[in-house]
Order: structure tokens, then C-alpha cells, then sequence
């Protein structure tokens, strides 16, 4: 154990000197990535080399702000720390003449400024207040985007180990009571209070335990558990070697999606070098206990983030869920007693053991405590991650995260928790999100994924996206969601189509029902959510589809008809040569006029004309 | 492990050796079957028949609980895949202008159906609801790149970019 304790102590002072040099930072995540950082990154080595400039050069992951990628910090000793949005290759030489030869920030560039004990500088955001960050609060994320997410130093300088070590010396049954007393919930959606789980598996016999991490993420549109892999490994590894100490496991799995190559590569590589430094592996910190971790990389299916399909995933069969009880924490993996968890749930678990279980539950409401990780998608002027107090409403995440609708539009929906969560609409703004407002308003917490719908949504067709989605990755061992789903997105396509019924909506009300009450697992007992929610909230825009054959969002094909306004087309003809099918005709100068009959509804022309003159409805 | 048909000994590639390589290294190792097929996929860019058959044999796992895996995920692929994929669309906007044109001269410079991959590997061929181009219909994506109003005549042009 003194061994950590020295190491920390010399690791500290390498880290504060690190900090007291000039440095710029990229942020390559995932999403700075796919943005161009890796070529920022080029370019800022080879202009600090060619200018033989004495600055460190360095990465981090996901800072959060992903509609500012690619993102880059510029740290001068002394000075408050900027982070600059949209900086691609071209812009490099500039930002580095004017902020690190000339000390001088680009002010329209700078996105936010982190001060420290520096004077902060006029005119740029100070992180903690700007308009993204005022309402989030940063603990399971505090290292992303600070920290270089591949160096063990930096997690070890910023707190990190300082979880197991303590644990190590805490007798188990008092680690699991700390873990109750936060009130810690599942955060991969169910919401299972996870001191009660690991009690649970404490309590079960077997000569065997595991520890099962779920980062299976699929949901469309959730990426949280993505960015804490990639932006903090080893508080993942972490939380897994802690629970394990608390139930006597000394097996850890990482059940990791394959699409999610960059995770899968530093976890190794977090795990290879937390084995060299025997803070995992063998007799940890010289304390008899061992514990090793591996990574499973999943096959493409998304019902394996289902906990039991998953379990049946790493054993190598077919990815079908198992019908419970046993529950895993009796019969998981091979049949042995199983804490199976989420990434960001055990990334939550080293601070709390740092901090207490207290310290955590001070945050959020009375029965949902702590922070959740959102990420917020749609129509929204500022996408991204985000970490907020339970509690916070949705329209504080809208209005003030989010930055509000985009272009100007107005919000109609926002779909929580993915394929299995629902629709909220504009009264649902001021519901408190904790996972029990979220489940008496139809939807759920889901993994965390928000996904924000404007005006030009239409609701019928947002059922009918998540119906095929679900019924794609339906595994077929049970009915109700094989059949069932098959149905509903049937009798949605009818409707899209404009060849609805009035008896369709009280049918899928039953089916929906039916399925909720008698599918086998999580996947199929929520599939219907998003049909349920839609029909409770905008049952208007079904009946406007069914019973005056109209889509009241212009959205379904079926339903349109476009048309030029007499009064003002002016006969430039450029819908004209726009349209694929030749459905547009008229003279030169002359009003055009759009032959119904040829129209493919494709939607070309009216993007083109300047005058507004093609409508929809 | 392909059997020379002039001496009746059996032949084994590179990859073949590689794959014994592999299923070295899981054995006795508790649910490899998954991770064995996907280092198998990366060895032979696909699942052959003759491996599944030895990663039966070796895993003592029967051919029918193999396929079964196999075909449950989506990442396996029973057939080689191309280097470059092409997917034409079959749209509405894409299918009045010609788009089925289009596909039948892709097929014949090809030589494969729907579905299908060239002998070299070069090319894998598929058709597609809509990729979202109407205003550029009849159109093609090949890999991530978008190419727009198409006429047949031109397609050897386009395929001449892909390696």
C-alpha cells in the first residue's frame, strides 16, 4: 500500500510541473476525430517544430462541447487556460502566432476559459459560467477533456486509485453500505439501486463471482458511456476492481461494442498498465487481493445490452435473453453469482468511495441522487455531452445547455431513453428529470441519450423510425416482441402511408399493451414506449393522418402534395431543371405548375427556389 | 485446407495456418467461439465454410450451433466482401429516372447479381431504399462518396476511381 502512496506523492509533482508548462491540447475523442483533430494535431507539432517553439504538445477526449470540434486548449503558465472551437489545420499558424508567441487569445475563436488562480481574461466564458456548462455539474466527467484519458500519471495525479486503496482497507460489508447510502441507481436505464445489487451478489453463495461491465451502448443517438471510456478508462476499471473487492470476485468482463474501436483500445491499454504498476492483477497493492479484467467485444446486436443476452453473448451463443429469475446476481456468467453494471455506473463508484456515499446523495432528488450524463442531439444549436443534477428540468437542459432549438424553430418533442424511452412534449418541459418522473410521464431514463425534435417532426413517423428500429434488432425467442413489434410497424407504415383506419389506434393501444405486459425482456417490454407516448401526446397528428389523409408536419411522402404559388413564382425555371421526374412545366417568366401525377414527392425543387414560391402540405 | 484435386493432399494457406495460430491461443478458453470467428473474419475478410467446419472440429462446438451464431450477429459475413462497396439506389425519384438502368449496367460491367462481389474482390454490389440524393436521381454511393445523375455510359469512368 505505501508503495501507491509514494508513487502518488512523486507522480503529483511530475503532474504540477507538467501543468506549469506552456502546453496546447487536442481534444481527440471519438468526435474530435471524425471532426479532423488528427490532422490539427499534425499541424500544431509541425508548426511548434518549425518555429522551434518550446511548448509541450499534448491530447485529451471529449470535453463535451461536441458542436465546437475540433477543439483546442492553449495553457500558458500564469495565465488562464483557453479552449478554442472550430480550429481546423488552416487556422493553426494564426491561433499560435496570436496566443502563444503574442500571449494574446483569439477572442472569436475562444469558446470558454478555465482561469485556475490565473486573472481571467475580458471577454471569453469562464467555463463553470458559460452558457453550456452554468447548469452541469462535472464528477464522472470532471477528467474528460482535462486530462490525457491514455496516461495513468494524470489519473493517478487528478485522485485516481485513491477508490480501491481506501477500499482495501474498509471491510466489504461497509464499501457496499457506503455505496447504499449515495443511492447510486443503475445508469444504464433500469434504475436497480446499485448497493442493493451488489448486497444482492455479497449474499449469494458460489465458489465464483464476476464482475460484468455492460458497454453495450446502442441506443441511436446515446454516446455517454462511449465518452467516458474513451476519456476516462481507468475510473471504469476503477469502479469494476472495487466491486469486486466488495462481493469477493476477482473476474472481470467488459462487454464493449465493436463499433466502438477507440474505447476497446484504451481500455487495453489502461489495463496493461495498471497490471505493470500492480494496481491490478496479483495481490493489488501488496493486500491479497487479485483481480483481473478483460475485454469482450460484442457482434453487432443490440439486444446483447439486454444484461442476460449479454451474459449469453460472452459465453459465446446467440445473444437471447434468458427468462429471469435466476437473476444474474444467483446465476450470471457460467452460472455463477454476477454484478453486472453499467460504464458510467461504475465510473461513479471511485469518487464516491472517495468522497462518501454523502457527499453524492447531497445531489439530485430524493429518490433518484447524483448527476446523470446526457447527451443532447436533434434540432438543437449546441449538441453534445453534458452532466447534470437529477432534478434538473428538461427545459433548463433545452433552453440553457442546449442553446435552444435550432434556426429559430420551435420545440415539439424530445424523445428520452432511445428506442425504449417516449416522446415529451412542450408541457413536459418543467417535469424534474429523475427516473420516476420520467416513468410516470410514459418515458424513461434510459441510458441518457435526449434526442430534440422541432416543428418539421412528424410524430407519427419518429413511432415509426423507433417500431423498424426495434423490430430490425427484435432477436425473435419470444412472441410478443416478434410478432408484436412486426405488427405495429405494419399498421404505422399503413398510416405514413395514408392508408390508416380509425380502428388502427385502439388496436396498437392493445397491442402495445400486450406486448409491455408479455415480451421476455427489457427490449421488447419497452418497444411500444414510443408508439404509446406519441399516441398520448400527439394523438391530433395520427388523426390528422388517418382521418384527413394530411401530414401535419410535411413529412411522410405519401401525404404531401407540392405546389407553386401563382403569385409568386416567377418563371426562372430552376425548380424546373431541380426536378428529377419532370413533373414541373411552364413557359419562361411565366408561373410554373407542378404535374401531380408525375410528382415523386422527392422534395428537390423547393429548397432551390428563391422566392418561396413551392409549398407543402 | 483445400484439397489439390492431382494429388488428393490437403492444401493449406497462409491463412489457414494463421487461423490454427488462433485457435491455438483460445483453446480451453471459456465462450471463445465468438472471438475465434471474429479473428477468423479478420484473417479471411469473411467466414468460408472450411473454417467454420474447423472452428467446429477444434472447438468441439457442433456446425449447427456455429451457424447459428454466425448468423445471429450482423457483423459476420458468410460470403467475401468487396473492398469497395457500391449501393445503388432503388428510390422512388432514382426508379422513374432510370435508376433500374443504372443497376443492370453496373451488374454487367461487374458480371455479379444483387448482392453479389467480383471474382477480385474489388467490388461488392447492392441496391438500397434511398440514400437521400433525389435531387441528384438516378444515383450511386460507393464507400462514402455520393455520385449523382447518372447516365449508364458513364459508370467505367467512376469505377476506374475505386482500387
Amino acid at each position: 500500500m505505501s508503495n501507491l502512496k509514494t508513487m502518488r506523492s512523486k507522480i503529483e509533482e511530475q503532474y504540477k510541473q507538467k501543468l506549469n508548462r506552456p502546453r496546447i491540447v487536442v481534444g481527440l475523442g471519438t468526435c474530435g476525430i471524425a471532426a479532423g483533430g488528427n490532422k490539427v494535431m499534425e499541424a500544431i507539432k509541425g508548426e511548434v517544430a518549425n518555429r522551434g517553439l518550446d511548448v509541450d504538445v499534448d491530447f485529451t477526449s471529449c470535453i463535451g462541447m461536441c458542436y465546437a470540434e475540433p477543439a483546442v486548449e492553449i495553457a500558458l503558465p500564469g495565465s488562464a487556460s483557453v479552449v478554442y472551437g472550430g480550429i481546423y489545420p488552416d487556422k493553426v499558424p494564426m491561433l499560435i502566432d496570436s496566443h502563444v508567441v503574442g500571449k494574446k487569445p483569439v477572442m472569436d475563436l475562444a469558446a470558454i476559459q478555465i482561469p485556475g488562480d490565473a486573472t481571467p481574461y475580458k471577454g471569453i466564458a469562464v467555463m463553470e459560467k458559460s452558457g453550456y456548462y452554468a447548469k452541469q455539474v462535472r464528477s464522472v466527467t470532471s477528467r474528460l477533456g482535462r486530462t490525457n484519458p491514455e496516461s495513468i500519471e494524470d489519473y493517478i495525479a487528478t485522485g485516481g486509485y485513491a477508490g480501491i486503496e481506501k477500499a482495501l482497507t474498509t471491510d466489504r460489508q461497509d464499501i457496499i453500505n457506503e455505496v447504499k447510502q449515495s443511492g447510486l441507481r443503475g445508469r444504464g436505464g433500469g434504475g436497480f439501486p446499485t448497493g442493493n445489487k451488489w448486497q444482492f451478489v455479497h449474499d449469494a453463495v458460489g465458489d465464483k463471482k464476476y464482475i460484468v461491465c455492460n458497454a453495450d451502448e446502442g441506443d441511436p443517438g446515446a454516446f455517454m458511456d462511449r465518452s467516458v471510456l474513451e476519456g476516462d478508462p481507468h475510473a471504469v476499471l476503477e469502479g469494476m476492481m472495487i466491486a469486486g473487492y466488495a462481493i469477493g470476485a476477482d473476474e472481470g468482463v467488459i462487454y464493449c461494442r465493436a463499433e466502438y474501436p477507440l474505447a476497446i483500445r484504451r481500455l487495453n491499454l489502461a489495463i496493461e498498465v495498471a497490471e505493470k504498476m500492480g494496481l491490478m492483477g496479483k495481490n493489488i497493492m501488496g493486500s491479497g487481493f487479485n483481480f483481473k479484467i478483460r475485454i469482450k467485444a460484442g457482434a453487432g446486436a443490440f439486444v446483447c445490452g439486454e444484461e442476460t443476452a449479454l451474459l449469453n453473448s460472452i459465453e459465446g451463443q446467440r445473444g437471447m435473453p434468458r427468462v429471469r429469475p435466476p437473476f444474474p446476481a444467483h446465476k450470471g456468467l457460467w452460472q455463477k453469482p454476477t454484478c453486472l453494471n453499467n460504464v458510467e455506473t461504475f465510473a461513479n463508484v471511485p469518487f464516491i468511495i472517495r468522497n462518501g456515499g454523502e457527499w453524492y446523495a447531497a445531489m439530485g432528488t430524493e429518490k433518484s441522487k447524483g448527476s446523470k450524463v446526457f447527451c443532447l442531439t436533434g434540432k438543437i444549436n449546441h449538441t453534445g455531452l453534458c452532466e447534470v443534477p437529477m432534478g434538473i428540468t428538461m427545459g433548463e437542459i433545452l433552453n440553457e445547455i442546449a442553446g435552444g432549438i435550432k434556426d429559430g424553430k420551435k420545440f415539439k418533442a424530445v424523445q428520452s431513453g432511445g428506442p425504449s424511452g417516449g416522446c415529451l412534449p412542450t408541457e413536459k418541459l418543467d417535469l424534474p428529470i429523475d427516473y420516476d418522473s420520467l416513468i410516470g410521464a410514459g418515458a424513461m431514463m434510459g441510458s441518457g441519450g435526449l434526442v430534440f425534435m422541432d416543428e418539421t417532426t412528424c410524430m407519427v413517423d419518429v413511432a415509426r423510425f423507433f417500431l423498424n428500429f426495434t423490430q430490425l434488432e427484435s432477436c425473435g425467442k419470444c412472441t410478443p416482441c416478434r410478432e408484436g413489434t412486426k405488427r405495429l410497424l405494419e399498421t404505422l407504415i399503413r398510416i405514413t402511408e395514408g392508408n390508416g383506419t380509425p380502428e388502427d389506434i385502439p388496436n396498437m393501444e392493445r397491442l402495445a399493451k400486450v406486448i409491455k405486459s408479455s415480451a421476455l425482456c427489457a427490449l421488447g417490454q419497452t418497444a411500444p414506449n414510443p408508439v404509446l407516448t406519441t399516441l398520448r401526446y400527439f394523438r391530433n397528428e395520427y388523426e390528422a393522418h388517418i382521418n384527413d389523409k394530411k401530414c401535419p408536419a410535411g413529412v411522410c411522402p405519401a401525404l404531401l402534395s407540392f405546389a407553386i404559388l401563382k403569385d409568386k413564382c416567377i418563371g426562372c425555371g430552376v425548380c424546373l431543371k431541380a426536378c428529377p421526374v419532370g413533373a414541373i412545366s411552364g413557359e419562361k417568366k411565366a408561373a410554373h405548375s407542378i404535374d401531380a401525377s408525375k410528382c415523386v414527392k422527392c422534395g428537390a425543387c423547393a429548397p432551390k427556389c428563391k422566392f418561396e414560391a413551392i409549398v407543402k402540405a | 485446407m483445400a484439397v489439390c484435386k492431382c494429388t488428393g493432399k490437403e492444401v493449406r494457406s497462409p491463412q489457414d495456418e494463421q487461423l490454427s495460430e488462433l485457435l491455438d491461443h483460445y483453446r480451453g478458453y471459456e465462450g471463445a467461439l465468438i472471438p475465434v470467428l471474429q479473428g477468423a473474419q479478420d484473417i479471411y475478410g469473411y467466414l468460408p465454410e472450411e473454417a467454420l467446419e474447423k472452428i467446429s472440429q477444434e472447438l468441439k462446438i457442433p456446425s449447427s450451433e456455429v451457424f447459428g451464431v454466425v448468423t445471429f450477429y450482423s457483423q459476420f459475413h458468410l460470403k467475401p466482401r468487396g473492398r469497395n462497396i457500391i449501393r445503388v439506389c432503388l428510390g422512388t425519384a432514382c426508379h422513374v429516372l432510370g435508376g433500374a438502368r443504372i443497376f443492370n449496367r453496373l451488374k454487367e460491367i461487374l458480371g455479379v447479381e444483387n448482392g453479389g462481389t467480383t471474382e477480385d474482390l474489388r467490388f461488392t454490389l447492392e441496391s438500397v431504399a434511398c440514400i437521400g440524393a433525389c435531387g441528384l436521381a438516378p444515383c450511386i454511393m460507393i464507400n462514402e462518396d455520393t455520385h449523382g445523375r447518372l447516365i449508364p455510359d458513364g459508370l467505367d469512368k467512376i469505377l476506374e476511381q475505386y482500387e
